[in-house]
Protein backbone atom coordinates (compact mmCIF):
# COMPACT_ATOMS: atom_id res chain seq x y z
CA UNK A 1 0.00 0.00 0.00
CA UNK A 2 1.36 3.32 1.05
CA UNK A 3 5.15 3.23 0.96
CA UNK A 4 5.62 6.00 3.46
CA UNK A 5 3.06 4.75 5.95
CA UNK A 6 4.39 4.89 9.51
CA UNK A 7 1.88 2.35 10.81
CA UNK A 8 0.91 -1.13 9.65
CA UNK A 9 -2.15 -3.28 10.16
CA UNK A 10 -2.16 -4.51 13.75
CA UNK A 11 -0.24 -1.55 15.18
CA UNK A 12 -1.52 0.05 18.36
CA UNK A 13 -2.10 3.78 17.92
CA UNK A 14 -3.48 6.65 19.95
CA UNK A 15 -5.40 9.57 18.52
CA UNK A 16 -4.19 13.09 19.22
CA UNK A 17 -6.38 15.90 20.44
CA UNK A 18 -8.76 17.10 17.73
CA UNK A 19 -8.10 20.65 16.47
CA UNK A 20 -10.40 23.13 18.18
CA UNK A 21 -10.53 25.46 15.18
CA UNK A 22 -11.18 24.84 11.53
CA UNK A 23 -12.29 21.71 9.73
CA UNK A 24 -11.05 18.28 10.75
CA UNK A 25 -12.06 14.68 10.23
CA UNK A 26 -10.98 13.55 13.67
CA UNK A 27 -14.24 13.38 15.61
CA UNK A 28 -14.04 14.70 19.16
CA UNK A 29 -15.49 11.51 20.59
CA UNK A 30 -12.46 9.63 19.22
CA UNK A 31 -9.74 12.02 20.36
CA UNK A 32 -7.09 10.74 22.76
CA UNK A 33 -8.29 7.17 22.41
CA UNK A 34 -6.30 3.99 21.90
CA UNK A 35 -7.09 1.91 18.86
CA UNK A 36 -5.60 -0.56 16.43
CA UNK A 37 -4.86 -0.12 12.73
CA UNK A 38 -7.09 -2.45 10.72
CA UNK A 39 -6.46 -1.03 7.24
CA UNK A 40 -3.91 1.08 5.39
CA UNK A 41 -5.93 2.82 2.70
CA UNK A 42 -3.21 4.64 0.78
CA UNK A 43 -2.43 8.34 0.49
CA UNK A 44 -5.03 11.10 0.35
CA UNK A 45 -4.80 14.89 0.72
CA UNK A 46 -5.62 15.94 4.28
CA UNK A 47 -9.16 17.27 4.54
CA UNK A 48 -8.13 19.81 7.20
CA UNK A 49 -5.73 21.47 4.75
CA UNK A 50 -8.08 21.27 1.78
CA UNK A 51 -10.77 22.99 3.82
CA UNK A 52 -8.38 25.92 4.31
CA UNK A 53 -7.86 26.11 0.57
CA UNK A 54 -4.29 24.85 0.87
CA UNK A 55 -2.55 22.46 -1.44
CA UNK A 56 -2.28 19.23 0.53
CA UNK A 57 0.35 16.58 -0.01
CA UNK A 58 -1.33 13.16 0.03
CA UNK A 59 -0.45 11.26 3.18
CA UNK A 60 -1.44 7.91 4.69
CA UNK A 61 -5.02 7.27 5.69
CA UNK A 62 -5.81 4.38 8.02
CA UNK A 63 -8.81 2.45 9.21
CA UNK A 64 -8.54 2.44 13.00
CA UNK A 65 -10.66 0.23 15.23
CA UNK A 66 -11.59 1.26 18.76
CA UNK A 67 -13.18 -0.83 21.44
CA UNK A 68 -16.45 0.62 22.71
CA UNK A 69 -15.19 0.56 26.29
CA UNK A 70 -12.12 2.64 25.30
CA UNK A 71 -14.40 5.28 23.81
CA UNK A 72 -17.34 5.30 26.22
CA UNK A 73 -15.99 3.62 29.35
CA UNK A 74 -18.62 1.80 31.39
CA UNK A 75 -21.42 3.19 29.23
CA UNK A 76 -20.32 1.14 26.21
CA UNK A 77 -22.79 -1.45 24.95
CA UNK A 78 -20.17 -4.19 24.66
CA UNK A 79 -19.26 -6.03 22.59
CA UNK A 80 -19.05 -2.99 20.34
CA UNK A 81 -16.29 -1.63 18.15
CA UNK A 82 -16.01 1.57 16.12
CA UNK A 83 -13.92 1.89 12.96
CA UNK A 84 -13.03 5.35 11.65
CA UNK A 85 -10.82 6.45 8.76
CA UNK A 86 -8.09 8.66 10.18
CA UNK A 87 -5.09 10.39 8.64
CA UNK A 88 -1.62 9.74 10.02
CA UNK A 89 -1.54 13.35 11.24
CA UNK A 90 -4.20 12.41 13.81
CA UNK A 91 -2.25 9.43 15.20
CA UNK A 92 0.74 8.62 17.36
CA UNK A 93 2.23 5.30 18.35
CA UNK A 94 0.80 3.65 21.46
CA UNK B 1 -25.98 37.84 5.33
CA UNK B 2 -26.58 41.20 3.69
CA UNK B 3 -29.33 43.29 5.21
CA UNK B 4 -30.74 45.10 2.21
CA UNK B 5 -33.14 42.43 1.11
CA UNK B 6 -34.69 39.20 2.26
CA UNK B 7 -33.40 35.97 0.82
CA UNK B 8 -36.59 34.69 -0.67
CA UNK B 9 -34.96 32.00 -2.78
CA UNK B 10 -38.18 30.16 -3.28
CA UNK B 11 -39.53 33.11 -5.21
CA UNK B 12 -36.20 33.87 -6.73
CA UNK B 13 -36.90 37.46 -7.64
CA UNK B 14 -33.73 39.27 -6.64
CA UNK B 15 -30.43 40.03 -8.30
CA UNK B 16 -27.69 37.58 -7.32
CA UNK B 17 -24.78 39.47 -8.75
CA UNK B 18 -24.14 41.90 -5.94
CA UNK B 19 -23.78 39.91 -2.75
CA UNK B 20 -22.00 36.98 -1.18
CA UNK B 21 -23.72 34.46 0.99
CA UNK B 22 -22.21 33.91 4.42
CA UNK B 23 -21.36 30.54 5.86
CA UNK B 24 -24.56 30.58 7.87
CA UNK B 25 -26.77 30.56 4.79
CA UNK B 26 -28.60 27.31 4.22
CA UNK B 27 -27.13 24.87 1.73
CA UNK B 28 -30.29 24.98 -0.38
CA UNK B 29 -30.04 28.76 -0.69
CA UNK B 30 -26.36 28.57 -1.59
CA UNK B 31 -26.99 25.96 -4.26
CA UNK B 32 -29.85 28.00 -5.71
CA UNK B 33 -27.57 31.02 -5.76
CA UNK B 34 -24.76 29.11 -7.45
CA UNK B 35 -27.06 27.75 -10.15
CA UNK B 36 -28.47 31.24 -10.76
CA UNK B 37 -24.97 32.68 -11.16
CA UNK B 38 -23.94 29.95 -13.59
CA UNK B 39 -27.18 30.39 -15.49
CA UNK B 40 -26.77 34.16 -15.71
CA UNK B 41 -23.36 33.64 -17.32
CA UNK B 42 -24.73 31.18 -19.82
CA UNK B 43 -22.71 28.27 -18.41
CA UNK B 44 -25.64 26.02 -17.56
CA UNK B 45 -29.37 26.10 -17.88
CA UNK B 46 -31.81 24.90 -15.27
CA UNK B 47 -32.79 22.23 -17.78
CA UNK B 48 -29.17 20.95 -17.81
CA UNK B 49 -29.16 20.73 -14.04
CA UNK B 50 -32.53 18.99 -13.92
CA UNK B 51 -31.41 16.48 -16.55
CA UNK B 52 -28.19 15.72 -14.67
CA UNK B 53 -30.06 15.21 -11.40
CA UNK B 54 -32.69 13.05 -13.08
CA UNK B 55 -30.01 10.86 -14.67
CA UNK B 56 -28.13 10.54 -11.41
CA UNK B 57 -31.21 9.62 -9.40
CA UNK B 58 -32.33 7.11 -12.01
CA UNK B 59 -28.98 5.33 -11.75
CA UNK B 60 -28.32 5.79 -8.03
CA UNK B 61 -30.56 3.12 -6.57
CA UNK B 62 -30.23 0.53 -3.80
CA UNK B 63 -30.62 -2.08 -6.56
CA UNK B 64 -26.95 -1.42 -7.46
CA UNK B 65 -25.70 -2.59 -4.11
CA UNK B 66 -28.40 -5.27 -3.82
CA UNK B 67 -27.08 -6.85 -7.01
CA UNK B 68 -23.56 -6.97 -5.55
CA UNK B 69 -24.86 -8.64 -2.40
CA UNK B 70 -26.95 -11.22 -4.27
CA UNK B 71 -23.94 -12.12 -6.42
CA UNK B 72 -21.83 -12.46 -3.28
CA UNK B 73 -24.44 -14.76 -1.72
CA UNK B 74 -24.43 -17.16 -4.65
CA UNK B 75 -20.73 -16.95 -5.51
CA UNK B 76 -18.26 -17.24 -2.60
CA UNK B 77 -15.30 -16.36 -4.83
CA UNK B 78 -17.04 -13.15 -5.89
CA UNK B 79 -17.82 -12.45 -2.23
CA UNK B 80 -14.12 -12.67 -1.42
CA UNK B 81 -13.28 -10.31 -4.27
CA UNK B 82 -16.03 -7.90 -3.19
CA UNK B 83 -14.66 -7.73 0.34
CA UNK B 84 -11.10 -7.32 -0.93
CA UNK B 85 -11.82 -4.60 -3.52
CA UNK B 86 -15.40 -3.41 -3.90
CA UNK B 87 -14.60 -1.03 -6.76
CA UNK B 88 -13.09 -3.85 -8.79
CA UNK B 89 -16.08 -6.06 -8.00
CA UNK B 90 -18.40 -3.33 -9.23
CA UNK B 91 -16.44 -3.11 -12.48
CA UNK B 92 -16.51 -6.87 -12.80
CA UNK B 93 -20.31 -6.84 -12.68
CA UNK B 94 -20.34 -4.35 -15.51
CA UNK B 95 -22.33 -1.84 -13.48
CA UNK B 96 -22.78 1.52 -15.15
CA UNK B 97 -21.00 3.95 -12.86
CA UNK B 98 -20.90 6.84 -15.32
CA UNK B 99 -23.15 8.83 -12.97
CA UNK B 100 -20.66 8.36 -10.20
CA UNK B 101 -17.79 10.55 -9.08
CA UNK B 102 -15.76 7.56 -8.00
CA UNK B 103 -14.89 7.09 -4.38
CA UNK B 104 -13.20 4.18 -2.70
CA UNK B 105 -15.94 1.78 -1.77
CA UNK B 106 -15.55 -0.83 0.94
CA UNK B 107 -17.97 -3.68 1.55
CA UNK B 108 -18.12 -5.11 5.07
CA UNK B 109 -19.79 -8.47 5.63
CA UNK B 110 -22.03 -9.44 8.49
CA UNK B 111 -21.27 -12.80 10.09
CA UNK B 112 -22.76 -14.84 12.92
CA UNK B 113 -20.28 -13.03 15.18
CA UNK B 114 -20.21 -9.46 13.86
CA UNK B 115 -22.97 -7.10 12.75
CA UNK B 116 -21.86 -4.01 10.81
CA UNK B 117 -23.63 -0.66 10.72
CA UNK B 118 -22.70 2.53 8.89
CA UNK B 119 -22.80 6.15 9.97
CA UNK B 120 -21.14 9.47 9.27
CA UNK B 121 -20.94 11.24 12.62
CA UNK B 122 -19.35 14.38 11.15
CA UNK B 123 -21.86 15.01 8.36
CA UNK B 124 -23.82 12.55 6.24
CA UNK B 125 -21.36 10.70 3.98
CA UNK B 126 -23.15 7.84 2.28
CA UNK B 127 -22.57 5.71 -0.84
CA UNK B 128 -25.20 7.64 -2.79
CA UNK B 129 -24.29 6.24 -6.20
CA UNK B 130 -24.83 2.70 -4.92
CA UNK B 131 -27.74 3.24 -2.56
CA UNK B 132 -29.52 6.32 -3.84
CA UNK B 133 -30.13 9.38 -1.69
CA UNK B 134 -29.82 8.72 2.03
CA UNK B 135 -32.92 8.59 4.20
CA UNK B 136 -33.65 11.54 6.49
CA UNK B 137 -32.94 9.53 9.64
CA UNK B 138 -29.42 8.72 8.42
CA UNK B 139 -28.68 12.45 8.35
CA UNK B 140 -30.36 13.18 11.68
CA UNK B 141 -28.23 14.23 14.62
CA UNK B 142 -30.01 11.64 16.75
CA UNK B 143 -28.90 8.71 14.59
CA UNK B 144 -25.38 10.07 14.07
CA UNK B 145 -24.80 10.70 17.77
CA UNK B 146 -26.55 7.65 19.14
CA UNK B 147 -25.47 4.84 16.83
CA UNK B 148 -21.84 5.17 17.93
CA UNK B 149 -22.71 5.52 21.62
CA UNK B 150 -25.60 3.09 22.04
CA UNK B 151 -25.69 1.06 18.82
CA UNK B 152 -27.58 -1.87 20.34
CA UNK B 153 -30.37 0.37 21.54
CA UNK B 154 -30.61 2.17 18.19
CA UNK B 155 -30.62 -1.11 16.26
CA UNK B 156 -33.28 -2.57 18.55
CA UNK B 157 -35.44 0.50 18.01
CA UNK B 158 -35.04 -0.02 14.26
CA UNK B 159 -36.05 -3.66 14.52
CA UNK B 160 -32.67 -5.42 14.73
CA UNK B 161 -32.46 -7.35 17.97
CA UNK B 162 -29.02 -8.93 18.12
CA UNK B 163 -27.84 -11.68 20.45
CA UNK B 164 -25.82 -10.27 23.35
CA UNK B 165 -22.61 -11.94 22.18
CA UNK B 166 -22.70 -10.54 18.63
CA UNK B 167 -20.23 -7.69 18.23
CA UNK B 168 -21.70 -4.50 16.77
CA UNK B 169 -19.10 -2.86 14.54
CA UNK B 170 -19.90 0.76 13.71
CA UNK B 171 -18.18 2.20 10.63
CA UNK B 172 -17.84 5.96 10.95
CA UNK B 173 -17.28 7.31 7.41
CA UNK B 174 -14.92 10.08 8.46
CA UNK B 175 -12.79 10.42 5.34
CA UNK B 176 -12.46 9.19 1.76
CA UNK B 177 -14.08 5.77 1.93
CA UNK B 178 -17.76 4.90 1.63
CA UNK B 179 -19.10 1.74 3.22
CA UNK B 180 -21.79 -0.73 2.35
CA UNK B 181 -22.88 -3.70 4.46
CA UNK B 182 -23.15 -7.21 3.02
CA UNK B 183 -26.02 -8.65 5.08
CA UNK B 184 -26.32 -12.29 6.04
CA UNK B 185 -28.22 -14.40 3.55
CA UNK B 186 -31.47 -15.48 5.18
CA UNK B 187 -32.01 -19.19 5.69
CA UNK B 188 -34.65 -20.78 3.50
CA UNK B 189 -33.39 -18.99 0.39
CA UNK B 190 -31.12 -21.76 -0.88
CA UNK B 191 -33.21 -22.35 -4.00
CA UNK B 192 -33.75 -18.73 -4.91
CA UNK B 193 -32.22 -17.20 -8.03
CA UNK B 194 -29.69 -14.39 -7.85
CA UNK B 195 -32.27 -11.97 -9.27
CA UNK B 196 -34.86 -12.95 -6.65
CA UNK B 197 -32.28 -12.79 -3.87
CA UNK B 198 -31.43 -9.23 -4.86
CA UNK B 199 -35.04 -8.27 -4.15
CA UNK B 200 -34.57 -9.29 -0.50
CA UNK B 201 -31.74 -6.81 -0.01
CA UNK B 202 -33.20 -3.57 1.28
CA UNK B 203 -31.57 -0.18 1.58
CA UNK B 204 -31.64 -0.39 5.36
CA UNK B 205 -30.00 -3.82 5.31
CA UNK B 206 -27.21 -2.30 3.21
CA UNK B 207 -26.70 0.36 5.89
CA UNK B 208 -26.89 -2.26 8.63
CA UNK B 209 -30.06 -1.04 10.31
CA UNK B 210 -32.14 -3.98 9.10
CA UNK B 211 -31.69 -7.69 8.42
CA UNK B 212 -32.65 -9.50 5.26
CA UNK B 213 -35.53 -11.91 5.63
CA UNK B 214 -36.80 -14.71 3.44
CA UNK B 215 -40.18 -14.17 1.81
CA UNK B 216 -42.73 -15.88 4.07
CA UNK B 217 -44.44 -17.47 1.06
CA UNK B 218 -41.23 -19.27 0.05
CA UNK B 219 -41.57 -22.03 2.64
Amino acid sequence: MSRGARFAVGDAVRTREAPREGHTRLPRYLERRRGRVVAVHGDYPLADERARGEASEPRPLYGVMFDGAEVWGGAAQSPTTIVADLWEDYLEGA
Amino acid sequence: MSGDHRHEHGDHDHDHAGHVHGAGTTMAARVTDLVARLESRGLVTMANVDAAVTTFLAKAQPANAAALVARAWVDPAFAARLLADANAALDEMGKDTSHWARVTLRAVANTERVHNVIVCTLCSCYPVALLGPSPAWYKSEAYRARVVREPRTVLREMGVDLPADVEVRVWDSTAELRYVVVPLRPSGTERMSEADLAKLVTRDALVGTALCTAPSAAT
